[in-house]
């Protein structure tokens, strides 16, 4: 098997011209499921300030991935990672990680929107809560922050106090997002935010990821190719457990070196 | 379309159907139709005795006047104290197995023998409880009665807690995690609230299932004609004043037992609709 791993091709001073930063190094990282290999030495950086985007076939590993890098698989047996995946200078699947620090710095929003069973308000305000101690008047304030950072403010400004899950879908993803940033994370991490949802809350999400981008790194999961070329500045295309080709978004929708990659960007499969 | 309707094989399903239909009916109707005769006869022979000397006065000697006030507070002392000690250990339980230790094998083991418990005959686990406490101290006490409903009330509240915590999606639990939430906090702040209706449930269930316990009681608790609250000594409660009246060859405690019985299958009657209820607002939440 000829595995030719496109390590970052991108130049240390890509897109606007403006020097990278490497947040999240991922390197030689193999992931098990049992016995199952699920990640093949795969390969990647998540640059600060950068939303990468990455795409292919079910079952090809790319959730996976995203849940490694809070270490969400370890909530379950039998799964284990190997390798190197570092956040800044830590080393993220360190048996030492402390795993709620490192998920209050690596956020993550999922596919289905997930809403506590209390009210919207807190929702919000139960992540403030556990890591800083402030009074009231504060915690209103970050949680109005919060709610007018996920774009939805100004429709739950007067039912703070309803149930979060009497919300629609897409404002229940949006509360989910307002919920991560209130944490106040560096990284988030997005599952297939979209794919439970209709294309306006769809495009209200697209929106929000770009605003977030200069704030945090952001990596997100998605089916849908037309959104990976919308929201993201470099984009990973994965197949079989394998990362085949990473590059820059426009690089890679127009000219990708890999065969598998461009039979997939144009629909030729998965 | 008409063309392919094979019209004798479709008459044919036609009447197996109807009769599948009709015995299924008529055993739902037999069976529902005992159900009826029983509260029906409940009601008519125990509303006849019920009147507030029922609720303000003592079990009467033969004879003489009287009513279910020492069984009655007998009974609630005794049920609540059986759901204060047991409820707390089953949440606990149910909360390990759906937790903590979901895919530890020790849940597999502890699910299989809380099965057997909750099947258990209850006139075991009143012999159980008359050897390890009431042949101990030396009498039977309302101690040994509480102990012995809490032990049947364990297994309903292990089962129901380790349920409806199974019902939780674990997509929830990965966004309690997803914040940094501890397990803790993930479970009592996250888990237990998804859940609680159905865990509220369960322990109403539980207090359902013991207030008409007869047998366990009988070798624990057993029985006292007179006013006592008094836990370390023989205590009175429903179910087994209504078997001792019942057996009675005296009308009028004879009575006293149907009275006693309607009290406790209306008591048990609001606890199901209450736990419906709220079951039914786990579901529309």
């Amino acid at each position: 098997m000829s595995v030719s791993v496109t390590v970052p091709s991108v130049s240390p001073t890509a897109a606007n011209g403006n020097a990278l930063h490497e947040k999240i190094a991922i390197r030689n990282l193999d992931f098990f499921y049992g016995e199952n290999r699920a990640l093949k030495n795969v390969n990647c950086s998540l640059y600060q300030g950068k939303v990468t985007a990455f795409i292919g076939p079910s079952g090809c590993g790319k959730s996976t991935l995203l849940r490694i890098l809070n270490r969400m698989y370890d909530l379950y047996p039998n799964q284990r990672a190997t390798g190197h995946v570092s956040l800044d200078d830590g080393d993220i699947l360190a048996p030492s990680q402390d795993l709620n620090m490192l998920r209050a710095k690596v956020g993550m929003v999922f596919q289905k929107p997930t809403p506590f069973p209390m009210t919207i308000f807190e929702n919000v305000a139960f992540g403030i809560r556990l890591y800083e101690r402030l009074p009231k008047s504060e915690v209103a304030g970050r949680v109005q922050q919060a709610l007018q950072r996920a774009a939805l403010w100004e429709e739950v400004k007067d039912k703070l106090n309803a149930n979060g899950l009497s919300l629609s879908g897409g404002q229940q993803q949006r509360l989910c997002i307002a919920r991560t940033v209130a944490v106040r994370p560096e990284v988030i991490l997005f599952d297939e935010p979209c794919s439970a949802l209709d294309p306006i809350s769809t495009a209200k999400i697209e929106e929000l990821i770009d605003e977030l981008k200069d704030d945090y790194t952001i990596a997100i999961v998605t089916h849908n190719m037309q959104q990976a070329a919308r929201v993201s500045d470099f984009t990973a295309f994965m197949y079989l457990g394998e990362l085949i080709e990473f590059d820059e978004t426009p690089r890679m929708f127009t000219t990708p070196s890999d065969r598998r990659t461009q039979d997939y960007i144009t629909g030729r499969f998965g | 379309m008409a063309g392919v309707v094979n019209h004798s094989l479709y008459a044919r399903r036609r009447r197996r159907n109807f009769i599948t239909m009709g015995l299924a009916f008529g055993a739902t109707a037999f069976g529902l139709s005992w159900l009826v005769l029983i509260l029906l006869v409940l009601l008519w022979q125990g509303f006849s005795g019920l009147s507030w000397a029922v609720f303000t006065e003592m079990t009467p000697p033969p004879g003489a006047a009287g009513g279910l006030l020492n069984p009655i507070i007998g009974s609630l002392i005794m049920t609540a104290l059986a759901v204060v000690i047991g409820t707390p250990l089953g949440v606990l339980a149910g909360t390990y197995m759906a937790e903590y230790g979901r895919y530890a094998k020790l849940t597999v083991v502890v699910r299989f023998i809380n099965d057997i418990l909750l099947s258990a005959p209850s006139i075991v686990v009143g012999l159980f409880i008359y050897e390890i406490m009431v042949a101990q101290m030396g009498h039977f006490s309302g101690w040994a009665g509480a102990v012995s409903l809490a032990v049947i009330v364990v297994p309903v509240v292990v089962r129901t807690t380790e349920d409806m915590l199974t019902l939780v999606p674990d997509t929830l639990r990965e966004a309690a995690a997803s914040i940094g939430l501890p397990r803790s906090l993930m479970i009592t702040k996250v888990a237990y609230r998804a859940a609680r209706a159905g865990m509220i449930t369960g322990v109403l269930l539980a207090v359902a299932r013991i207030s008409g316990e007869t047998a366990p009681l009988l070798f624990t608790a057993l029985n006292n004609q007179f006013w006592s609250t008094d836990l370390n000594a023989p205590l009175a409660s429903l179910p087994v004043v209504i078997f001792q009246f019942a057996l009675s060859p005296y009308k009028d405690w004879q009575n006293l037992a149907w009275t006693g019985a309607l009290i406790i299958t209306l008591a048990v009657l609001v606890l199901s609709i209450t736990a419906r209820i709220l079951a039914a607002q786990r579901e529309s939440s």
